[in-house]
């Protein structure tokens, strides 16, 4: 049997896997890098964004590229302007108490869960895809689609990436990130700085939630999926940390692509959540955290 | 006149009273130091008035201005400048980067920047250095660079010279004398007695929260019982590098 083909597949399924991952799990990393809040309601951005998506595509007349970047559009602004309320609504009210987070996001997935159940209903509906067009390999085809999202999303992380290295916003949010009160003793606004990460963060997942739509329906119940791989990366990557959470999406979304393949992919689910295991045994700091560095 | 009024603060840890209606004022061009026994409450007392330990209690006036119940970040905005104890750098950020933050929080010209790198001239070969891997010297030069970035009317500064070689004591007295002269009221705590008295014009001794007696300096230093009787401490002869 020839290996190169299947290796081929599975390697751009893993690709394809592992950008949304690196999206969905960069704004979890964001959010708990800077803020130290674990947000169980992430995955129930990526399904807002999801859903939106695919009202956009419903009620936008027009070819369905239309539809796809109006999508693209605003299911970010809406999901982050519904982060940045929740934020100043609830979180900043609690003030950011670890337990009180957990509690009070947990309060705000079932709410988002319920509230699509209401608003779409319980079925799975399916978003077309901008384009079609396959590419042509000397062994099979493949969606040209899929490739651009891994474009969009490395695209997005590169434009994260920018954002918190060049950009005077980016440097109160590290600034923040490694000492809230040394940054409250240099005028920084720690409390618009956390609900500006915590709406970023939100975008994040909903782009990805609007990327992965035209190949994986839209339904109230998807978040929980994303919302569990993005804490095994976070994890493996090393908490707050974003060069991590990128390398560990990577390597979970490949060897998840790989091991469905070739053999299953409950295999590849019981090996990412082995690996989850193992490092918090063994480096629980993360594989990609440099020691005593936060960032 | 006045430049900086504190009048009856207090503050709490939980239900633990650490500051007790603590009261100063300032002078532009003055150096007042706190001292005061590990525990007696000089740190939350910068910290009350810096906002981040939130005061119970009493009223903070700046030039006139009345800064009482504002939230922490507009203190800075309004001309405090504050040195923390362990210096408190982004030790991941480069010396540039932190100093670009203390540039930020008033807005202030670069002309603040060349006069805190005319201080510590060291700092200008090392702006793209991440900031943690600084000597303690010249982290404690960075941090007073830092807040001298905000055009500070007050500084505040928290046992600058803590962990320091005398060299560099040297050079953060120095920068305290500039300060000083330039008409900026310094508040200083210090556990080293012999390193403040010959830069401070007054002294402040606190305890258990609460400032229990102030004298000029001259007083202090004529009568060495003083130290003794408040800080609990035999007063030594000043080293050759004091602050």
């Amino acid at each position: 049997m020839d290996l190169a083909p299947y290796l081929l597949l599975a390697g751009l399924e893993g690709l394809v896997q592992a950008s949304v991952l690196m999206l969905t799990a960069l704004g979890l990393s964001l959010v708990f890098g800077v803020m130290r809040v674990v947000n169980v309601a992430h995955g129930e951005f990526f399904m807002a964004g999801a859903l939106i998506a695919w009202a956009c595509g419903a009620y936008i007349p027009g070819p369905p590229a239309l539809g796809f970047i109006a999508g693209l559009l605003v299911a970010p602004l809406a999901v982050g302007a519904l982060a940045w309320a929740a934020d100043r609504t609830i979180l900043q009210k609690i003030g950011y108490n670890p337990e009180g987070t957990i509690v009070s996001t947990i309060g705000m997935l079932y709410i988002l869960q319920q509230g699509a159940l209401l608003t779409f209903g319980p079925d799975a509906r399916a978003v077309d895809a901008p384009f079609y067009y396959t590419i042509r390999t000397p062994w099979f085809g493949y969606s040209s689609y899929k490739l651009f999202t891994v474009a969009v999303a490395f695209a997005l992380v590169a434009a994260l990436w920018l954002l918190m290295r060049k950009s005077k916003v980016g440097l109160l949010m590290r600034a923040t990130q490694f000492d809230r009160e040394t940054a409250l003793n240099f005028g920084i606004p720690v409390g618009k700085v956390y609900s500006a990460v915590f709406a970023i963060g939100a975008m994040m997942a909903a782009v990805a939630g609007v990327l992965v739509v035209p190949n994986q329906q839209a339904h109230y119940l998807m978040g929980t999926d994303p919302l569990l791989l993005s804490f095994v990366v976070v994890i493996v990557g090393g908490l707050g940390s974003i060069p991590g959470t990128i390398a560990a999406a990577v390597l979970i979304g490949l060897s998840d692509g790989l091991l469905s393949v070739f053999f299953s992919p409950t295999l590849a689910k019981i090996v990412s959540t082995l690996l989850v295991a193992l490092v918090l045994i063994f480096k629980p700091e993360g594989l990609f955290t440099v020691k005593g560095r936060r960032a | 006149m006045s430049r900086m009024s504190v009048q009856g603060l207090s503050a709490f840890y939980g239900q633990s009273q650490a500051l007790r209606d603590f009261s100063l004022e300032l002078a532009g061009g003055e150096v007042l130091c706190l001292l005061g026994r590990n525990g007696a409450g000089k740190t939350t007392a910068l910290k009350a008035i810096m906002g981040t330990v939130r005061p119970a209690a009493g009223r903070l006036m700046l030039d006139g201005r009345d800064l009482t119940g504002l939230p922490p970040q507009e203190i800075p905005r309004a001309g405090i400048g504050y040195v923390p104890q362990g210096r408190r750098l982004f030790t991941e950020l480069t010396v540039w980067e932190n100093l670009e933050i203390g540039l930020m929080t008033r807005k202030t010209d670069l002309s603040a920047l060349d006069h805190a790198l005319e201080l510590f001239p060291v700092l200008r070969d090392r702006m793209h250095q991440r900031s943690g891997t600084l000597s303690g010297g010249e982290q404690t030069m960075l941090a007073m660079a830092r807040a001298m970035c905000l055009r500070p009317s007050v500084m505040m500064l928290d046992e600058p010279t803590e962990g320091l070689m005398p060299s560099a004591i040297a050079g953060i007295r120095d920068a305290v004398m500039r300060l000083r002269d330039e008409g900026v009221a310094i508040l200083l705590v210090e556990q080293r007695v012999d390193a403040v008295l010959p830069v401070a014009d007054r002294v402040a001794f606190m305890d258990h929260g609460e400032i229990k007696a102030e004298f000029p300096i001259a007083e202090v230093r004529a009568d060495p019982e003083l130290l003794h009787q408040y800080v609990g401490i035999a007063a030594r002869p000043a080293r050759a590098e004091p602050l």
